[in-house]
């Protein structure tokens, strides 16, 4: 399989008040094209500012970091980001926001109607073309983070970024925006990195779960190959041995190698 | 008469239900001897009419009759201080006054004689002006002193030790330099209404979600699209608040301003009549001049409301 992104050796350092605080140390993560992988690991780790390192919001201190070969230099809209709090323009209809990213992608080579027609299939992939031209603050959270998947996916990115996608949502809205998200990789075949801090989520999503340790200096403890074939059913999971064994060694990762010790 | 009445008794729900069952009922007797279920019908409707009707005086009187009442309050203490005599017109007086210069408010008898109507009218002229060139100016200005942190260190302190001077004293200076009293007074309006915008539009700026900022960066949009579809529609509602503080402030000055420089205006007329020894005017003016800034206020509320999607 081919490689999409190649992480190196990466680290990153901020300058705090305290002094430079080492947030991510020695990261070595190649993602495969196709692949879903899921970042896991306690809050405060560094899931999040390795995603960020991947999209290009942020620089890594040491490390090479590539994208097809070139290196990450800023963001871009082939590592398109599903925010966790969705991050829709409030003045902006559903589907003006999703326009917007269709407009800066494909707007200098396509005509008006092809563009409308891709924002019109974003839309409908994720189910709210009867949301079309209402905006972000008329619709309920689920829909507004389905937006931010329409917009992320609109853009037929090389690879889908997704931090906490669901964690602001209730647990019912979720699993059924998991359900949909299994659904539309599998139709998209994206590749998708995803920040969740739910170990149901991760085995039920991802290829392989990247589990980091406690920071500072957080890095890559374990990596869990989700063997699990496609396309997955949460009902028939629960039955599964393979995914009550992925998820026990999660577990085990997170609550007995890297238990944190009381705040 | 019956919203009077609930005001002052102001029944609990189940009062006022039975109140409405009674109309009801009369109501439905003229239907009577026609079916059962037209009546009822007919009855249910009327029913929904009175109690909607009823609902919707009691708003209308819950917020018209207390500042009615207030305004009763000041009118009657004016009356009271002014029932001896004094140099204090009495309302009665004054609204005698007030009757005969609305009556014509817009007449014309050479530059120092013209109708209150000129003079507001003029008063105003100067203030869109004024606080116009200030919004060209502060506007811009605001979004680049928000956009770089240098530029704003380096105003900040030029800033903070103008803003607080009185706009007054920056009178003179416009009388030197303008050599006319017109633009002297317009330059006053300007340089006391544009701090509020540079001020208001810098923090909008500042306070622009990063999550958006990230959107345009993720999307790579360029800098007029950037400018166009997330920074000045995040910072409209603060620019909306800084243009209504300087709107009140230019209204506040420019009465003053009229004052010293003369000509036609508000302020020149409240220096005028007070020459004249016509104190009703004076306090007619004063109501004007409230009148004027109330709705100039409330207009640009509506607009602000219109654009805050925060709260939505």
């Amino acid at each position: 399989m081919k490689k999409i992104v190649r992480i190196e050796n990466v680290g990153q350092v901020f300058g705090t008040k305290n002094g430079p605080f080492t947030a991510l140390q020695g990261i070595n993560l190649d993602i495969h094209e196709g692949e879903s992988i899921a970042l896991i690991g306690h809050s405060g780790c560094g899931k999040s500012t390795l995603l960020n390192l991947i999209a290009g919001l942020t620089r890594p201190t040491s490390g090479v970091m590539l994208c097809d070969g070139r290196e990450i230099a800023g963001p871009g809209p082939e590592r398109a980001v599903v925010f966790q709090n969705h991050s829709l323009l409030p003045w902006l209809t559903c589907y003006d926001n999703v326009h917007l990213a269709v407009d800066r992608v494909f707007g200098a080579k396509e005509g008006k109607a092809r563009l409308k027609q891709r924002t019109q299939d974003a839309l409908a992939l994720v189910g709210l073309t009867h949301a079309e031209t209402k905006f972000p603050h008329e619709i309920s959270g689920g829909m507004k983070q389905r937006v931010g998947i329409a917009r992320a996916l609109s853009m037929e990115p090389r690879i889908l970024l997704m931090d906490e996608p669901f964690g602001a949502l209730d647990a019912l809205t979720r699993a059924t925006l998991q359900d949909e998200l299994v659904k539309i990789v599998a139709a998209t075949k994206a590749t998708m990195v995803m920040v969740t801090h739910d170990v149901d989520e991760a085995v039920l999503l991802s290829d392989r779960v990247v589990m980091l340790t406690n920071g500072p200096a957080a890095t890559i403890g374990e990596i869990l190959d989700v063997k699990l074939a496609r396309p997955r059913d949460r009902l028939a999971l629960a039955e599964e041995p393979e995914f009550a064994h992925c998820r026990a060694a999660v577990l085990d990762f997170l609550y007995k190698k890297q238990l944190k010790r009381a705040a | 008469m019956s919203a009077t009445a609930t005001m002052g008794v102001a029944p609990a729900p189940a009062a006022d239900e039975s109140d409405a069952k009674v109309v009801d009922l009369k109501a439905a007797r003229p239907a009577a001897g026609k079916g059962e279920t037209v009546r009822s019908a007919a009855a249910r409707a009327r029913h929904g009419a009175g109690a909607a009707l009823r609902g919707w005086l009691r708003a209308l009187a819950g917020a018209v009759l207390p500042p009615l009442a207030g305004l009763a309050l000041l009118v009657g203490l004016w009356h009271l201080a002014t029932m001896n005599g004094g140099g204090i017109p009495s309302p009665g007086k004054t609204w005698d006054a007030a009757v005969t210069i609305f009556a014509d408010p817009f007449y014309q008898a050479g530059p120092n004689d013209q109708g209150i109507g000129w003079n507001v009218l003029a008063s105003l002229q100067r203030v869109a002006v004024g606080f116009g060139i200030a919004a060209l100016v502060g506007i811009p200005a605001g979004f680049l002193l928000g956009r770089f942190a240098v530029l704003s260190q380096m105003m900040n302190p030029i800033i903070s030790l103008l803003r607080p001077v009185s706009p007054l004293a920056w009178l003179p200076i416009g009388l030197l330099v303008f050599q006319r009293a017109d633009p002297a007074a317009t330059w006053t309006i300007f340089i006391c209404s544009i701090w509020p915008m540079i001020l208001n539009t810098a923090q909008g700026v500042t306070r622009v979600p990063q999550d958006y900022l990230n959107v345009a960066r993720v999307l790579n949009l360029s800098e007029w699209k950037v400018f166009t579809k997330i920074l000045f529609p995040a910072v409209l509602p603060y620019m909306l608040t800084g243009i209504r503080l300087s709107i009140g402030t230019a209204w506040l000055v420019i009465v003053a301003a009229e004052m010293l420089t003369g000509g036609v205006g508000i302020g020149f007329w409240v220096w005028d009549e007070w020459n004249n020894l016509k104190v009703e005017h004076i306090i007619i003016a004063i109501f004007v001049i409230g009148i004027v800034g109330l709705v100039l206020e409330q207009a640009l509320m509506l607009v602000a409301r219109r654009f805050n999607y925060e709260n939505r």
